[in-house]
C-alpha cells in the first residue's frame, strides 16, 4: 500500500517545469563579480543621476558589513557573489517607440509564456511591464494610463522621468540597511516597475509585471515601487519564470508600497521561478523583501501570493499599519515539492489605533521538501483596539517532507485581540477514496482537494491570475498521494 | 408608574436606531412589543438594561420615577430590571450555582440584606427549577455552556425566577423554541406575574401571546412605536403581516 | 573558600570557584560522575550564561538578576532551621514530605530512606554514596549539558537535591511533596539538582513547590531530571510562589519510555523572574503527556515558559495548554516547540496558549512552533491574547453582579480550565483557593506552602485533611 502510494506520488511529482526553455538573444553583460566598479558600471549603463549612484554605493558599503541571515529554516549552499553576473540585458540600440522594434525573439518568448505584449491581442484590462533579466523590455498601456494621471513604467524610466518621486519614496519602506538581501538589491538593482496612482484615482485596469530570468550565471535584482496617494486604488500582479539550468541562480528583489489616507493597494504574486529538478539540482534562490506601509488612516494593503517555484524561497511580505483604522492582509499558498525549501510568511506591525490584520496561510509540502510559515504579529502599546486573526494550515503529502509553523506574537496593550490557529494534516484517505470511487484519478483528486484547500487564498487573486494559479497548483503537485 | 420612556433616541457607532420611542408600563401589566426584524426591538431592551455600546442621544428612561441614565448595568439589575437575552452567552468555567449565588447575594447586599445561607440558597434553586420544569442537574454545569437553544431560554426564565425582578424584559424568548418549551417558558412567566411587577415581552410572532396574554401590544417600526392597542392588535398583525404597517407608514 | 559572599555572578567568578573547589565538589563522585562533572564544566566554560543573543533567551534577560550580589555556599548552612520547612506537624511527615532548604536536603531524621515497598527517597548527595550504580544509570542522562549553559553549570556544581526512586511495578500509595524553600538573611545563589525515577509500570504523584519565606533576593538554577519507565505513570505538580526579588530558572528534563504517562501542571503564582525550561523526550512509542500551565503575574513580574516536546517515536500524544493573566507591568512569554521526527507516525500534538491582558502596560509574547517531518500526524496549535469577554461581562452585570465580581469570576473561570485538571481533590481545592486569593491580590508569598496546614502564627482558612490525601 505504502509503496503503491509512493509510486503514484513519484509519477505525478515528476511533472516537468514547462517554462524551462532558454531564449537565444543578443545580450550585454556586466563583468562577473561584485565591486564598486560593478555598481558604477550598472549606474552608468542606466545613465543614472548622482543621488542614485550614491544610494547604491552606500548600500554596497553597508552590505559589506553584513552577514547572510541564518535564522530561517533553510539549508543554503554558500553563495559566491564573485561568480554572479549582476547585470545582463538584451542588447538594444535606441529607445523603443513601438512594439515592432522589440526583438522578435523576445516577443516570442513572452508569447510562449502566455504574456502578450501586443496591446491589441492582450486581454483587455491588464497593463503589463515585462522585465527580462535586468531590464524592462516593454510596458503596455502606458498611454491609456497616463490619461488618468497614473504613472506605470519601468523603474529605469521613472528614474529618468520622475526622479523626484523616486527620490522621495525609494527606500522609505525598505531602507537599504533593512537586511542582507535588501542591502544587496539596493546596491545592484537593475530594473523593475514603478507605479504611481494620484489622489482619488481608481486605476481602471490591473497592472502587472512579468519577470523572466533568461541569461545564465546572472542574478536578478529588481525593485518595484508602488505609491497610492489619498483615496487611490490599484490592483497589481506579478509573475515570474526562469529557464531550467543546473546551477542555482540568485534573485533578490525589493517591493515597496506606500498607501496614503483611504488608499488601497492589492498586490498579487504568482511566483513560479524554476524550482530545480527532482534531485534538487539547480533552481532559483529567491530572497525577496516586500513591505508596504499604510501611512494614512483607513488605508489598506493586501498581499496575495501563490508560491510554487524556486529552490529556496525566503520572503515575508509585510504591512506596517501606521494609519489609524488601516488594514493589512496576507493570503498565501506556498507549495514545495522535491527538494524545494520555502520559509515564507508575513509581518503585521500594528502601530495605529483600530488597525486590523488578517493572515491566511496554506502550506503544502510534498516530496522531500521543507515548507515553513514564519509570521510576526506585533501590537504596539498605542495600537489600541486592534485585531489580528491568523490561520496557518499545513498539508503534508508523503512522509519525507516537512511542514513547520513559527508564529511570533507580541501584544502590548489590553484592548486588542490576537488569535492564531494552525493545523497540520494530510489528505485524508477517505477523501481520496471517495473521489476515486467516483472515477476520479488519484492525481486529479489531489488537484481537486488541494485547490479546495487553497480556495480561501485563490479567491483573493484577480480573475486573470486565479485560473493560472489553479493550474499551477495541480501541476506542482501532480500525484503527491500520501 | 414603573417604567416611562420619553422620546428615546439611541444608536450605535453614530448610527441612529431608536428614533423617539415613547412607552409607559405600570405595575401588574404585561406589554408586548412586536415588529419586523431590524426595527430596534433588541436595541430598546439593551438600552433599558444599560448596555454601554449603545449611545442615548436624546430622551430619557424613568424607572420608578428615577432617571436611569447614571445607573450602571448591575445597579439597574439590582433595582429590579431583568433582561431575558435573545442569545444568552456561554460562560465556560463559571458554574450556574456559583453565578446565581453571587448574583442573589450581591442583590441582597444592595438591598441591605444578609447573604442567603448555602442551604436556603440550594432549596430556593430546587424550588425555582420546579417552576420552570428543569429536571436536569444544573449545579455542576457552566452558565449556558453546551445548552440547547431551548435549555438556554428555560435557563433565562429560571434565573428570572431566582432574582424576582420588578420589570422583566424578555427579548424574543420564544425564538427557536418548540411548542413544549414554549409552553414551559410561558407557564413560568405566568406563575411569576404579580400585581407589583411588570413584563415587557418582545416577540416577532403572535404565537407566544397565546400563552402570555398581554394587556397592551405595541408595534415598533423604524425606531418608533407606530401603533399601540390591545391583544387583538397582535392577531390583526398576524393576519395582515408587517407589510400592512409598512404601507400605512408610507401612506 | 567555601562560602563566597555577596558578589555578582559572572562566568569568571564561577570558573574560579569551580577550579578552587573542584576537590570538594568531586569528593563523593564516582569516576563516571566526576567525568560528567568535568565535561559539564568545560561546556559551561564554552557556553557561559545565556544572553539575549540566543533566540530562546531573547526576551528573558538575566543580566540584571546576575548582577545582584549573591552568596554561594559550598557547604550546608549552619543556621538551618528545619521548622522553617516543616512548619507544623503534618501526619506521616517522615514518609510523604521531603524538603530542601536553601538548596540542601533537610530531614528530621535520616537523610535517605528506603521504604518497605522499595521506594527510595531522600538526599541526592546521600544517594550518590549509597546507590552509586542506580545513580549512574540515570543521573545526567536526560539533562543536556552541551546545549544549555545553565544546565552545564548546575551539573558542574551539583552537590545536593532530592532523589526519588520508585522501583518497577511499585505504585506509590501517597503523593510525595517536595518543598524547596529559600530562607536566608543574605542573597543566595542556589543550584539544587533533583533526580526522579519512576520505574516501568510504576506510579508516582509528586508535588514540587518552590517557595520563599522572606523578601531576600535569590537566584535558583534548578535542574530536575525525570525518568518515567515503560507504562509508568507520573502525576507532577510544580507550584511556584516566590518573592519578587527571586530569580528562578527551573529546567526539567522528562524522558518517557514506551507507553509512559505524564501529567504535569505548572502553577506560577508569584516570582520576580520565573523561567521554566520544560523539555520532554518520548523515548519510546505510545507515550502520553499532558502539560498544563497557569501563570498569574502582576507588578513587574516576568514569567517565561519554554516547552519543547520531542516526538521521536510513533504513536505518542502530547497536549500543552498554558494560560495566563497579566496585570500591571507583568510580562509573559510562551515558547512552545513541538518537533515531530521523520518516523514518529500517528503523532497527536496540540499546543494552546491563551492570555488575558488587564492593562496596557502588561505584555505577552507567544511563539507556538510546530516542526513536522511526517505526514501521518495530527498537530495543531493556537494562541489567543485579549481581554475578558465583553458579552459575558454584560450578561453577568445584567444579573446584578458587580463589575469587579464579574471580572473576578471570569478570571477564575479562565484559570479553572487548568486548575480543574489537578487530579488530587484536596490539592485542587487548595490551589483553587490560592488562585482566588491571588486574583484578589491577597495571596502572600512566604506564608505557607500548598500543603502546609495551620501553624500557630498563620491561621489557615483551608484546613486540609492530610489523611485523605495520603489515603
Amino acid at each position: 500500500m505504502e509503496s503503491e502510494a509512493n509510486k503514484i506520488l513519484d509519477e505525478v511529482t515528476q511533472g516537468d517545469y514547462k517554462y524551462g526553455f532558454f531564449t537565444d538573444i543578443d545580450m550585454e553583460y556586466a563583468p562577473t563579480g561584485l565591486s564598486e566598479d560593478t555598481i558604477r558600471y550598472i549606474s552608468n549603463k542606466k545613465n543614472e543621476p548622482e543621488f542614485l549612484l550614491e544610494f547604491r554605493l552606500k548600500a554596497y558599503r553597508h552590505w559589506l558589513t553584513m552577514a547572510m541571515p541564518k535564522w530561517a529554516h533553510l539549508d543554503i549552499e554558500p553563495i559566491n557573489f564573485q561568480d554572479i553576473i549582476f547585470y545582463a540585458a538584451p542588447k538594444r540600440k535606441r529607445e523603443l517607440s513601438s512594439l515592432d522594434e522589440v526583438d522578435p525573439e523576445l516577443l516570442a518568448t513572452f508569447t510562449k509564456l502566455g504574456i502578450s505584449l501586443d496591446e491589441q491581442k492582450k486581454l483587455s484590462g491588464v497593463a503589463v511591464d515585462a522585465v527580462i533579466d535586468s531590464v524592462s523590455v516593454k510596458t503596455t498601456f502606458s498611454d491609456t494610463l497616463s490619461k488618468h494621471g497614473i504613472i506605470f513604467c519601468s523603474f529605469s524610466e521613472a528614474v529618468q522621468n520622475h526622479p523626484d518621486l523616486v527620490k522621495q519614496y525609494m527606500g522609505s519602506v525598505v531602507p537599504y540597511t533593512d537586511n542582507y538581501f535588501a542591502a544587496l538589491n539596493s546596491a545592484v538593482f537593475s530594473d523593475g516597475s514603478f507605479c504611481f496612482i494620484p489622489k482619488g484615482v481608481r486605476c481602471p485596469m490591473e497592472l502587472s509585471t512579468y519577470f523572466r530570468i533568461n541569461a545564465a550565471n546572472t542574478g536578478q535584482f529588481e525593485r518595484t515601487l508602488i505609491v497610492a496617494e489619498e483615496g487611490a486604488y490599484v490592483s497589481y500582479m506579478e509573475g515570474c519564470t526562469a529557464p531550467q539550468r543546473d546551477e542555482n541562480q540568485l534573485h533578490a528583489a525589493i517591493v515597496e508600497i506606500v498607501a496614503m489616507k483611504d488608499a488601497e493597494v492589492k498586490y498579487s504574486t504568482v511566483q513560479n521561478w524554476y524550482p530545480g529538478d527532482k534531485n534538487g539540482l539547480g533552481g532559483i534562490y529567491n530572497f525577496v523583501t516586500k513591505r508596504g506601509i499604510c501611512k494614512g488612516s483607513n488605508s489598506k494593503i493586501s498581499w496575495t501570493q501563490v508560491e510554487t517555484g524556486s529552490a529556496i524561497t525566503w520572503k515575508y511580505p509585510s504591512c506596517i499599519l501606521m494609519g489609524d483604522n488601516s488594514v493589512g492582509e496576507f493570503y498565501s499558498v506556498a507549495v514545495t515539492n522535491h527538494h524545494q525549501q520555502a520559509d515564507t510568511g508575513t509581518k503585521m506591525i500594528h502601530l495605529g489605533k483600530n488597525t486590523r490584520s488578517t493572515i491566511i496561510s496554506k502550506g503544502i509540502s510534498a516530496g522531500k521538501s521543507n515548507n515553513s510559515y514564519r509570521g510576526q504579529v506585533r501590537i504596539s502599546k498605542n495600537a489600541v483596539n486592534s485585531r489580528n486573526y491568523s490561520q496557518c494550515d499545513s498539508l503534508l503529502l508523503g512522509s519525507r517532507c516537512g511542514a513547520h509553523t513559527w508564529p511570533y506574537i507580541q501584544v502590548d496593550n489590553k484592548s486588542s485581540i490576537v488569535e492564531h490557529e494552525a493545523t497540520t494534516s494530510k489528505i485524508s484517505e477517505d477523501q481520496l477514496f471517495y473521489c476515486q470511487q467516483r472515477g476520479i484519478s488519484a492525481e486529479s483528486a489531489i488537484g481537486l482537494i488541494v485547490n479546495g484547500y487553497a480556495k480561501e487564498v485563490l479567491k483573493q487573486l484577480p480573475m486573470e491570475f486565479a485560473v493560472e494559479a489553479q493550474k499551477l497548483l495541480s501541476i506542482s503537485l501532480e500525484g503527491s498521494v500520501g | 408608574m414603573l417604567l416611562q420612556i420619553k422620546n428615546l433616541h439611541a444608536g450605535i457607532n453614530g448610527k441612529e436606531i431608536l428614533r423617539g420611542v415613547n412607552l409607559e408600563v405600570n405595575k401588574g401589566e404585561v406589554h408586548a412589543i412586536m415588529g419586523p426584524n431590524g426595527t430596534g426591538k433588541s436595541t430598546l431592551a439593551s438600552v433599558i438594561a444599560g448596555r454601554e455600546v449603545f449611545d442615548v442621544t436624546a430622551g430619557e428612561i424613568l424607572y420608578k420615577g428615577k432617571n436611569l441614565e447614571a445607573l450602571s448595568i448591575e445597579d439597574r439589575a439590582r433595582e429590579g430590571i431583568f433582561l431575558g437575552f435573545q442569545y444568552p452567552v456561554e460562560i465556560p468555567g463559571v458554574s450556574i450555582t456559583n453565578f446565581l449565588r453571587t448574583a442573589v447575594n450581591e442583590i441582597r447586599k444592595f438591598k441591605g440584606l444578609d447573604p442567603l445561607p448555602g442551604g436556603d440558597f440550594l432549596r430556593l434553586m430546587e424550588e425555582k427549577k420546579r417552576l420552570v420544569e428543569i429536571t436536569s442537574n444544573l449545579t455542576n454545569r457552566s452558565v449556558n455552556e453546551g445548552f440547547s437553544g431551548g435549555e438556554k431560554k428555560k435557563n433565562e426564565i429560571f434565573q428570572m425566577a431566582m432574582l424576582e425582578p420588578m420589570l422583566a424584559i424578555l427579548d424574543e424568548t420564544d425564538s427557536g423554541l418548540d411548542i413544549d418549551a414554549l409552553r414551559i417558558v410561558a407557564n413560568g412567566v405566568n406563575k411569576l406575574r404579580r400585581p407589583d411587577n411588570a413584563f415587557v415581552v418582545i416577540t416577532h410572532y403572535q404565537r407566544l401571546l397565546d400563552y402570555i396574554v398581554p394587556d397592551f401590544v405595541h408595534v415598533l417600526f423604524e425606531g418608533k412605536i407606530v401603533k399601540s392597542g390591545s391583544k387583538e392588535l397582535a392577531i390583526e398583525l398576524e393576519e395582515k403581516g408587517y407589510d400592512w404597517i409598512k404601507k400605512e407608514q408610507e401612506a | 573558600m567555601q562560602t563566597e559572599h555577596n558578589e555578582i555572578i559572572s562566568k569568571a567568578r564561577l570558573i574560579g570557584l569551580f577550579e578552587k573547589n573542584r576537590k570538594l565538589l568531586v569528593r563523593n563522585d564516582t569516576k563516571f560522575l566526576a567525568v560528567k562533572r568535568d565535561k559539564a564544566f568545560a561546556s559551561f566554560v564554552e557556553l557561559g550564561f545565556p544572553d539575549t543573543s540566543l533566540e530562546s533567551w531573547s526576551l528573558t534577560d538575566l543580566e540584571e538578576c546576575l548582577a545582584r550580589g549573591y552568596d554561594y555556599h559550598l557547604h550546608p548552612m549552619k543556621e538551618m532551621d528545619i521548622q522553617k520547612v516543616f512548619r507544623c506537624n503534618i501526619p506521616h511527615l517522615d514518609t510523604a514530605v521531603i524538603g530542601q532548604l536553601n538548596g540542601w536536603y533537610v530531614s528530621k531524621d535520616v537523610p535517605l530512606m528506603k521504604l518497605g515497598n522499595g521506594i527510595i527517597m531522600g538526599s541526592l548527595a546521600e544517594a550518590r554514596k549509597t546507590y552509586p550504580q542506580l545513580i549512574e544509570k540515570y543521573y545526567g542522562t536526560m539533562a543536556d549539558d552541551m546545549a544549555e549553559g545553565l544546565t552545564a553549570l548546575n551539573t558542574a556544581f551539583a552537590q545536593d537535591g532530592v532523589f526519588i526512586y520508585v522501583p518497577d511495578h511499585v505504585k506509590s500509595p501517597r503523593p510525595v511533596q517536595l518543598i524547596n524553600v529559600i530562607h536566608h538573611g543574605e542573597n543566595l545563589f542556589l543550584q539544587p539538582r533533583n533526580l526522579i525515577v519512576v520505574g516501568a509500570n510504576a506510579k508516582l504523584s509528586l508535588v514540587h513547590c518552590d517557595d520563599s519565606y522572606n523578601h531576600q533576593a535569590s537566584f535558583s538554577n534548578i535542574v530536575t531530571e525525570v525518568h518515567v519507565g515503560a507504562h509508568g505513570v507520573l502525576d507532577h505538580y510544580k507550584l511556584q510562589n516566590l518573592n519578587n526579588e527571586s530569580t528562578l530558572v527551573s529546567s526539567v528534563y522528562f524522558r518517557l519510555e514506551e507507553a509512559a504517562n505524564l501529567e504535569s501542571h505548572y502553577i506560577s503564582l508569584n516570582g520576580g523572574m520565573l523561567r521554566n525550561n520544560i523539555r520532554l523526550l518520548f523515548n519510546g512509542p505510545h507515550g502520553n503527556a499532558n502539560i498544563y500551565g497557569i501563570y498569574l503575574m502582576d507588578g513587574r513580574q516576568h514569567v517565561d515558559n519554554q516547552v519543547f516536546v520531542d516526538h521521536a517515536h510513533p504513536g505518542c500524544t502530547s497536549h500543552e495548554m498554558f494560560k495566563g493573566i497579566l496585570d500591571e507591568h507583568a510580562h509573559a512569554i510562551f515558547n512552545g516547540h513541538v518537533l515531530v521526527r521523520r518516523d514518529a507516525v500517528k503523532t497527536d500534538a496540540r499546543q494552546t496558549n491563551k492570555n488575558i491582558l488587564l492593562t496596557d502596560t502588561a505584555r505577552v509574547n507567544s511563539k507556538p512552533f510546530l516542526e513536522i517531518y511526517n505526514d501521518d500526524v495530527k498537530c495543531s496549535h493556537g494562541s489567543t491574547t485579549g481581554q475578558l469577554d465583553t458579552e459575558s461581562m454584560f450578561y453577568m452585570r445584567q444579573r446584578g453582579i458587580g463589575e469587579d465580581t464579574a471580572r473576578m469570576l471570569l478570571m477564575f473561570a479562565f484559570a479553572d480550565e487548568i486548575v480543574s485538571k489537578i487530579a488530587i481533590p484536596q490539592l485542587r481545592q487548595r490551589i483553587e483557593d490560592m488562585v482566588k486569593k491571588r486574583l484578589q491580590g491577597e495571596l502572600q508569598i512566604c506564608e505557607q506552602c500548598v500543603l502546609h496546614c495551620s501553624s500557630p502564627e498563620h491561621p489557615v482558612e483551608f484546613q486540609i485533611d492530610m489523611s485523605k490525601i495520603l489515603a
